[in-house]
């Protein structure tokens, strides 16, 4: 066999070995990216699978036990898709009207650790985990975004016109 | 006033910017050199003003103007004037001025180099850097504007913009949001700056390349040139990177540094690809191969650059990074596309004109190990790549979204740092054009038997994971062939009577890319052995304890001796723990985790205690307290081993980067004045003779 078959081989079984990478890390790791009401219209098929959803955090049900570093927290429904949120006016927006609207299908998730600094009302959760058999969201990982947005916090400081 | 000599610089470098585009074109395509000069004069005079604009906004920025959308929404009055200056890139506009502003001040850098020899490339590059400039600022003028004034609306909004809507009353709020308190670290201040440097900076490789394709000059000519700005961009983007890593550590308080966050991701691709770019254009210059591939390369990482801006800016995908929400994705997107296709024609145009000088011929070559190591590079950039836009793509294809994590990452990449590993200790040693087993196994078997015997060592030690233990020895058998470069290369020139630490000097002196290499790979090599270590020996554990309770990890004993609040003068309640850490009985550091409160923002922020030396981390976060209660207080606490190998890795790394990118004379120039030396001393040759 020549130098160059032998590089040649070479180079393929390097490309062949990318693909076989590619292709097995996402079958074992592959998780749906679902909205809180997509969760639940499949829960009987989705019990017990590793997922991850996304909701806007509903602040006064936040409860934490530092004992048992157990946090309860309720999420609403925000749609999934960057589009529809951009057309009601923004994520700020979505996840004001998604905690004060009390017909939004909301989740109840329970996670264990440190209490994230980024956790508060209005907050985006994007929530690793698995939905138990008692309705109640098992969450592995939290991610939190907080829109920090002027319209927000600035009305009430305002001083009027100069 | 100043809101509008910020946005009028803006909108007249625009101009300038389109001007000089316009200008090189008609220039060059008809041969009237007058308007390339004129053209080039145009690029010289964007940067003093886009510095102009840039000044205008930090100082409405550290001067309180809130009537300014981007000030109100970046900054407050409790914060100190640092942070108001730095908040020039904390925050969407900002950050997109400011990248404008450092592409401006590269390209003016590029236009006062010396031309003479390279005339030809000079308005091609122009026309690449003033569109991407031009890019840019069309966002910040038209639609992410940072001088935007507030107005309230007769129907009671606020909104932001340049000029007065229709029946709006100006609106001053009394204070701003400020900084997000994430932010306010020294290394995130610094780490979005040297990213979008690093970024930027990979704009004039890519311009003199697309220079080289316009105008048919594909020699290597473009890459000499263009070497230390890819250097440059190369050590700007792993710089921001390893800041980013340490701020992650020293502020997200998870004890973790790399979370395979789809922003993260964004920065490491082009990292990827200027990498596999670096050393690539090494063959070319030596061997005349692969000239097809450095030019893919240079463009993918240019679309890459492009692509990371965009995802950190967009919001577009699901991570903790994406501080900005906007409607500016569908707009890079489509340049992306636009410029990255164009690129493409241009490198069919030239496809012929690239063809090789030579071919591989042997499997254990350098340049065929250097192009594996190329391939293995492109690996680890394919598979991020997908792990970033797989949700995008599955749910084009099925309607559902998809995602993959951490994991997926981890096990698709680890494999193929392993062989990245490998090949870079052994790529080094062997030969240009052939090389034979039985010669490389002459050099790799002292390295190789050394490793094995510290496998044992390890073994010995009590270190009993398998995977761990193979890591490590990889991580010693580089280790070993690359310290053996430094050792072979010392002992020869003291053969010849030097001592040595002279010899030393002289080796790296003499040698700035090889041995500065090899310097970068050392720093790998302690990066390696510290992602090992935490990988495979992290612990982490929690409690509840009451005053003078204590907390056991490991070797490691923490207890709480007591809890402080106050109240900061820059707009923070600080409530922190007073921690004794005991090492085996001893006490060995107190470390004090605290929360901060932001008043301003209203958000807490949790700062890790860290015991911090070469060998291990013990890092206690305080999670929770009652000040009056017998409870106590609550700690999360992690033993990290060998996590500080990352940051002194990452420094070795930086100076490697260092010492290959100090000036040496220009090549050629430096044989054109030994020339001119040699005809003074002797009859010239004629050409023909020499040839």
């Amino acid at each position: 066999m020549s130098g160059r078959t032998r590089f040649i081989i070479g180079g393929v079984l390097i490309v062949a070995a990318v693909v076989y990478l590619i292709a097995s890390a996402t079958k074992a790791n592959a998780q749906y990216f679902l909205t809180v009401n997509e969760l639940l219209a499949r829960q009987d098929e989705l019990v017990g699978k590793n997922v991850r959803i996304s909701g806007a955090v509903i602040g006064d049900t936040i409860q934490y036990d530092p004992q048992k570093l157990e946090l309860r927290f309720t999420i609403a429904h925000v749609p999934g898709d960057n589009k529809t949120i951009e057309a009601q006016g923004g994520l700020a927006k979505v996840l004001h009207e998604a905690v004060k609207d009390p017909n939004r299908a909301h989740l109840d998730v329970v996670y264990y650790g440190p209490r994230p600094d980024m956790l508060k009302d209005e907050a985006q959760a994007i929530i690793t985990g698995h939905l138990g058999e008692d309705g109640i969201f098992y969450a592995d990982e939290l991610l939190l975004k907080c829109p920090s947005h002027y319209e927000d916090a600035v009305p009430e400081q305002a001083e009027g016109g100069n | 006033m100043l809101a509008h000599i910020g946005y009028g610089a803006l909108l007249l470098t625009f101009l300038l910017a389109l001007y000089a585009v316009a200008a090189a074109v008609y220039g060059a395509l008809k041969g009237r050199p007058e308007w390339v000069e004129s053209a080039r004069r145009a690029v010289v005079l964007t940067w003093p003003m886009l510095t102009l604009s840039v000044l205008s906004l930090v100082a409405l920025l550290v001067t309180n103007q809130f009537q300014i959308e981007y000030v109100a929404s970046v900054t407050s009055r409790a914060m100190p004037l640092y942070l108001k200056i730095t908040a020039l890139w904390g925050g969407q506009a900002g950050s997109l001025l400011f990248w404008s502003w450092l592409m401006s001040a590269f390209t003016f850098a590029v236009m006062l180099r010396s031309w003479q020899r390279d005339r030809e490339f000079l308005p091609w590059v122009i026309v690449v850097t003033m569109v991407t400039l031009a890019f840019f600022l069309s966002l910040n003028l038209f639609v992410e504007n940072p001088f935007a004034r507030l107005w309230m609306t007769p129907d009671g909004r606020v909104i932001g913009a340049m000029f007065r809507p229709h029946g709006a009353v100006p609106f001053t709020p009394r204070d701003g949001n400020g900084l997000n308190p994430l932010l306010r670290h020294p290394g995130m201040i610094a780490h979005p700056p040297l990213l979008y440097a690093g970024f930027v900076a990979f704009v004039i490789p890519y311009a003199f390349a697309m220079a080289a394709l316009i105008t048919g000059r594909t020699d290597a000519r473009w890459i000499h040139i263009t070497r230390r700005w890819s250097l440059a961009a190369w050590l700007f983007l792993s710089l921001g990177l390893i800041l980013g890593m340490r701020w992650s550590y020293d502020v997200l308080g998870w004890g973790g540094y790399w979370g395979w966050d789809p922003v993260e991701v964004a920065a490491l691709l082009p990292w990827l690809s200027g990498t596999a770019f670096l050393h690539s254009v090494m063959i070319q210059e030596k061997e005349g191969l692969l000239k097809h591939w450095n030019m893919v390369l240079i463009i993918l990482t240019y679309a890459l650059v492009i692509f990371g801006t965009f995802l950190t800016r967009s919001g577009v995908l699901s991570s903790v990074h994406a501080f900005a929400q906007s409607a500016i994705g569908p707009l890079f997107f489509g340049f992306i596309g636009i410029t990255f296709s164009i690129s493409l024609f241009l490198l069919m145009r030239r496809w012929d004109d690239l063809k090789s000088d030579m071919r591989i011929e042997s499997l254990l070559s350098r340049e065929a190990l250097f192009t594996f190591n190329n391939m293995v590079f492109m690996g680890i950039l394919v598979v991020s790549f997908w792990g970033v836009i797989f949700p995008i793509l599955s749910e084009l294809v099925t309607g559902q979204k998809v995602t993959v994590g951490p994991p997926f990452y981890e096990k698709a990449t680890g494999p193929l740092f392993a062989l990245m590993l490998i090949l870079m200790g052994i790529a080094p040693l062997s030969a240009w054009g052939f090389a034979s087993a039985k010669r490389l196994g002459r050099l790799i078997w002292i390295p190789a038997a050394l490793a094995v015997a510290t496998v044992v060592v390890l073994v010995i030690l009590g270190v009993r994971s398998v995977w761990a233990l193979v890591g490590f020895g990889l991580v010693a058998f580089v280790a070993y062939i690359t310290l053996g470069e430094f050792i072979r290369g010392v002992r020869a020139r003291m053969r010849r009577g030097e001592p040595v630490h002279v010899a030393l000097a002289r080796l790296i002196a003499r040698n700035r890319r090889r041995y500065g290499g090899y310097i970068v790979h050392l720093g790998v090599i302690m990066m390696a052995v510290g992602i090992i270590g935490t990988h495979f020996f992290a612990s982490e554990t929690q409690a509840t304890i009451p005053q003078g309770g204590s907390i056991s990890l490991g070797h490691y004993t923490m207890t709480y001796d007591g809890l402080q609040e106050f109240y900061a003068n820059d707009g923070r309640h600080v409530a922190r723990a007073i921690v004794s850490v005991y090492k085996d009985g001893k006490k060995v550091a107190t470390v004090y985790p605290r929360r901060d409160f932001y008043l301003d923002s209203q958000q807490p922020m949790t700062i890790p205690g860290v015991r911090s030396t070469w060998l291990d981390d013990f890092y206690v976060i305080l999670v929770d307290w009652q000040p009056i209660s017998v409870q106590g207080a609550t700690f999360k606490v992690y033993h990290q081993p060998l996590v500080n190998w990352i940051w002194m890795g990452g420094i070795v790394f930086i100076i490697g980067t260092l010492v290959a990118v100090w000036p040496e004379p220009d090549p050629e120039e430096a044989a054109a004045k030994r020339k001119k030396k040699r005809a003074t001393r002797q009859r010239p040759v004629p050409r023909s003779a020499r040839a």
